[in-house]
């Protein structure tokens, strides 16, 4: 299979501007006559629900939360990146593109993300039109903060809380497309299946979660915007019902799924602290611009509370071994050191899986007041969650997955190899390569939703024929039927275990063999473990109830069978890909300094893998990747 | 630590609930509230028995997806917290709680914990929002928005929607909730040209919804996990009045009176 990303060539600047003129375009008339189907309302599928609306498509919408406007996306805390430049401090659509290809390691498409960045400028003057309340100066204008280590202060921002102004910027919208009847909304309910027809995805499988009816809705395309994968790790900061369902239905249908093992790591979250943690919660990144991250020296000292611990008996090993960036080293590095001394017996807190941000010089070189004001919500959280408190003992950190870049295989016009299926956000793989900066995942999502997608989905439409082809096509039949007999067979099993506990179990496997850092040795461990344990699930699994109601285990357990595949997926990428770059280290491939070590001769490609069924060794295809305009480099932070 | 839960079960919308008994032992003080109910789940499970059926996603007091009643509290006793960001650190050892749904006429029961609250998002639709076709932007800083303004839009905008002003409210009124995404756009200059139509309609939607009317008893404000102030109620009225004054102009205008 040859994988054609369709992006076009010449000039970068001009590339999307050119591309929107040859493509072909759907007559203002004509559109109500197109079904679109939508399944996700975060900031991707949200966005892309309610401007494809406006345009006058009939749009259905399907979301498992109780309200799209609940969507993990509402979770996101930090910011969004744009490049407006308003700070007059250098920045430029070129140089977002610029850092964005370096953050991602040299592992992404030059043509998204250079039109990613041109968006980017869009998206902040949409959201502003919406009522997107982001914070301001005293002048009235936007504030800008730096954020996760940039050199220009691109970030937009509404407190720590911009995924939820964003998103609700996005309901609002969809609201609205709702009300005119151009689109139709189907919350609680979720997707079982892609129905694919003479090769083309024509309509989705779903299942209402609170009468239990499984039906088929037919359309002329499908936009997948179902987010990401980091649940397969069971521990992570998404929202508990996150999941890789919609996504590894169409893959199981075809679709390739690109760069699964690309995962991302966040350095500050809340450790663990019981068997019966269910997720686990971010800290804002800005904490460490002011705290500092020790342990201590010597093991014997990990069970002594940290006041009693003397300064020269404190290791602040970010700072020893990074004397240039310290504790604001990039998230991978902050996340790898803090496991490293953890791996050295060194760690604090239970399970010795933790380690200090100690904020006690900042509070003597500038004041509790001072400290308070910059980070006295996130402080008061931490208390609330631990009750410690961290004006006066220091913090406990570890790090925690956060997001995937990895996902369904897309080409510029965010396409799947299925026609007409569409991925959109952190649903699909496309630009952010093996690592992601902070703040661009919003960015993407919107840009693919308000921005992209109207554009491609009428180039696709305008170019095909579309027979007729309704809920009792042989195709439809045959995915309900199969969404149907899975139901059964969950309820039919009647083992011990529950969804949760398989679930838990996969995501050790998971986390300790291909988290932070990963080694062949573990990933083949990983790769037995995996099948030995969705053998059992399929015969040891315990769900009550009935498939006609209300049923959470239920839920659950669709969702666990799929991590339980998608997790093998993961692994086999892990262990095919001899280098480290980005999220992904093994550690057989590191730099004498430990750095992440790249292989460009071997593998600047995307990793595209094809379902060949369950067990069976999935088929690798390769997209090779080109630097026209970012030469790729080694980074360093010493 | 201990406790001793009684959990109001419900198997669908049309059954009869009843509160129903449980002992568990083992709970942590570090666990979270949701987390306390995901053990008494899986122990429920192992004994073959239905699990609780309850709403959460984010878990981080941020989706709004959660919430009941402990102890006649909506999302429980601590000030300013979800449920799932209510730690079991709030009880003590020996604790009875009683647990039970948002209760409203506009809300109902799904199952056990679970309410349907598409109500609210049915006074959205009805004009919570600023039309703003995706395209027409102009650049973002065209318009200065005043920090004074751009702060209270926020405040008000932090609204998660979780129903807990309706659980909380005597009279089931939903106030609280369409005063808070008034007071949002209204307070933004975007938001200026169907500031009055938005009131009136997001209004007459919340009578429809079958909510009840605000008489100031001020325990949405208390309940809000988000520390919504009942002032934006003030402001909602104060617009309305002046948004019934336009509406018959408006609605002569509209039919080429004017
Ligand atoms: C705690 C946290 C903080 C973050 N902070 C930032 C930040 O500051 N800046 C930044 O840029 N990024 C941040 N991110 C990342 C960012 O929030 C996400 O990548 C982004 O919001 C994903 O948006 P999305 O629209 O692709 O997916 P989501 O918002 O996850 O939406 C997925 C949608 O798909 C639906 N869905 C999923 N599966 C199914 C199914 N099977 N059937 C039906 N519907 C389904 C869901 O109901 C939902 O509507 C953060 C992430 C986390 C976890
Ligand atoms: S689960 Fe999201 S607010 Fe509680």
């Amino acid at each position: 299979m040859e994988l054609k990303s369709n992006a076009p060539a010449g000039d970068i600047q001009t590339r999307w501007e050119r591309h929107r003129f040859e493509m072909k375009l759907v007559n203002p008339a004509n559109k109500r006559k197109y079904n679109v189907i939508v399944v996700g309302s975060g900031l991707a599928g949200g966005s892309a629900a309610a401007t494809l609306g406006e345009l006058g498509y009939n749009v259905r919408c399907f979301c498992y939360q109780d309200s799209p406007r609940r969507a993990h996306s509402i979770a996101a805390q930090g910011g969004i990146n744009a490049a407006k430049n308003y700070q007059n401090d250098g920045d430029s659509v070129y140089r977002l593109f610029y850092d964005t290809v370096k953050g991602g390691d040299f592992r992404a498409r030059e043509s998204n993300v250079y039109r990613l960045a041109e968006l980017s400028v869009n998206i902040i003057d949409q959201c502003v039109a919406q009522g997107v309340p982001f914070a301001r100066e005293y002048s009235g204008l936007l504030a800008n903060r730096s954020f996760g280590g940039a050199q220009v202060s691109r970030t937009f921002y509404a407190r720590g809380q911009t995924g939820q102004q964003l998103l609700l910027g996005a309901y609002q919208a969809l609201s609205r497309q709702i009300a005119d009847g151009k689109v139709k909304m189907y919350p609680r309910t979720e997707m079982l299946d892609v129905v694919v027809v003479n090769g083309r995805a024509r309509g989705i499988v779903t299942r209402d979660m609170v009468s239990g009816k499984t039906e088929v809705h037919m359309a002329d395309a499908v936009i997948l915007a179902t987010g990401g994968y980091g649940n397969v790790f069971y521990l992570s900061t998404n929202a508990k019902g996150c999941n890789v369902m919609a996504s590894w239905r169409a893959h199981r249908r075809g679709a390739l799924m690109a760069n699964p093992c690309y995962t991302q790591i966040h350095p500050t979250c809340i450790p663990v602290s019981g068997d019966y943690q269910s997720k686990l919660t971010l800290m804002s990144e800005s904490l460490r611009n002011d705290g500092r991250v020790w342990v201590p020296k010597r093991k014997e000292d990990v069970g002594k509370s940290a006041a009693s611990i003397a300064e020269g008996d404190r290791d602040y090993y970010l700072e020893r071994k990074y004397p240039s960036f310290g504790n604001l080293v990039p998230r991978d590095i902050a996340s790898r050191n803090a496991k490293e001394v953890c791996d050295e017996g060194r760690g604090v807190g239970p399970g010795g899986l933790g380690v200090y941000l100690d904020f006690s010089d900042a509070i003597k070189r500038l004041g509790e007041a001072a400290v308070s004001e910059r980070y006295g919500n996130l402080f008061e959280m931490y208390e609330r969650i631990t009750g410690d408190n961290p004006y006066k003992t220091p913090m406990r950190i570890y790090p925690a997955i956060h997001y995937t870049m990895g996902g369904l295989w897309v080409d510029y016009n965010l396409m799947s190899n299925v026609p007409g299926l569409f991925v959109l956000g952190e649903a699909n793989f496309s630009d952010h390569g093996a690592n992601r900066l902070g703040a661009s995942a919003l960015m993407q999502g919107l840009a693919d939703g308000y921005f992209v997608i109207p554009y491609t989905l009428g180039h696709y439409l305008a170019q095909q024929k579309f027979e007729p082809v309704s809920e009792s096509t042989a195709e439809a039949k045959d995915a309900l039927r199969s969404a149907d007999d899975r139901i059964k067979q969950f309820l039919s099993i009647n083992g011990k275990r529950s969804p949760d506990s398989f679930h838990r179990e996969l995501g050790k496997i998971c986390w300790d063999k291909c988290g932070m850092a990963r080694d062949a040795a573990g990933l083949k461990e990983a790769l037995k473990r995996i099948p030995e344990l969705r053998e059992e699930f399929w015969k040891n699994l315990r769900v009550l109830g009935s498939g006609a109601e209300l049923n959470q285990s239920l839920e659950q357990a669709g969702r666990v069978a799929d991590f339980l595949e998608f997790g093998e997926l993961m692994c086999n990428d892990a262990l095919q890909r001899e280098e480290s770059c980005g999220g992904h280290f093994r550690t057989e491939h590191q730099t004498e300094e430990g750095e992440a070590k790249r292989d460009d001769d071997k593998f600047t490609y995307v990793a595209a893998w094809e379902w060949k069924g369950v067990g069976n060794a999935p088929q690798l295809h390769k997209e090779p990747l080109t630097f026209d305009y970012v030469h790729p480099s080694q980074r360093s932070y010493k | 630590m201990k406790l001793k839960l009684h959990i109001w079960r419900q198997p669908n919308q049309s059954a009869q609930g009843a509160f129903a008994d449980y002992e568990l032992g083992d709970v942590s003080e570090d666990m979270s509230f949701l987390e306390m109910l995901d053990v008494l789940n899986e122990k429920l499970s192992a004994d073959g028995k239905d699990p609780v059926a309850f709403d959460h996603d984010c878990r981080e007091g941020i989706c709004g997806m959660c919430g009941m009643v402990v102890n006649g509290s909506p999302h429980g006793p601590r000030k300013s917290t979800t449920t799932c960001q209510l730690h079991m650190r709030s009880f003590k050892d020996g604790d009875e709680l009683w647990i039970e749904p948002w209760r409203a006429q506009a809300f109902p029961v799904l199952k056990d914990l679970v309410v349907d609250r598409s109500s609210f998002d049915r006074i959205i639709q009805s004009g919570g929002y600023i039309s703003a076709r995706a395209g027409s932007a102009q650049d973002a800083n065209a318009t200065l928005i005043p920090k004074l303004d751009a702060d209270t839009a926020f405040e008000a905008a932090a609204c998660i929607g979780c129903g807990a002003c309706v659980a909380a409210c005597p009279n089931a009124s939903a106030m609280l909730f369409v005063a808070a995404k008034v007071s949002h756009l209204g307070h933004l200059p975007q938001g200026q040209p169907e500031r009055y139509s938005r009131v009136r309609k997001m209004v007459s939607q919340m009578d429809a919804e079958g909510f009840g009317g605000c008489t100031n008893h001020k325990e949405c404000e208390a309940a809000c996990p988000k520390g919504i102030s009942i002032s934006h109620i003030a402001r909602l009225n104060r617009d309305l009045v002046k948004a019934q004054l336009t509406a018959a102009e408006e609605k002569a205008v509209s039919e080429g009176a004017g």
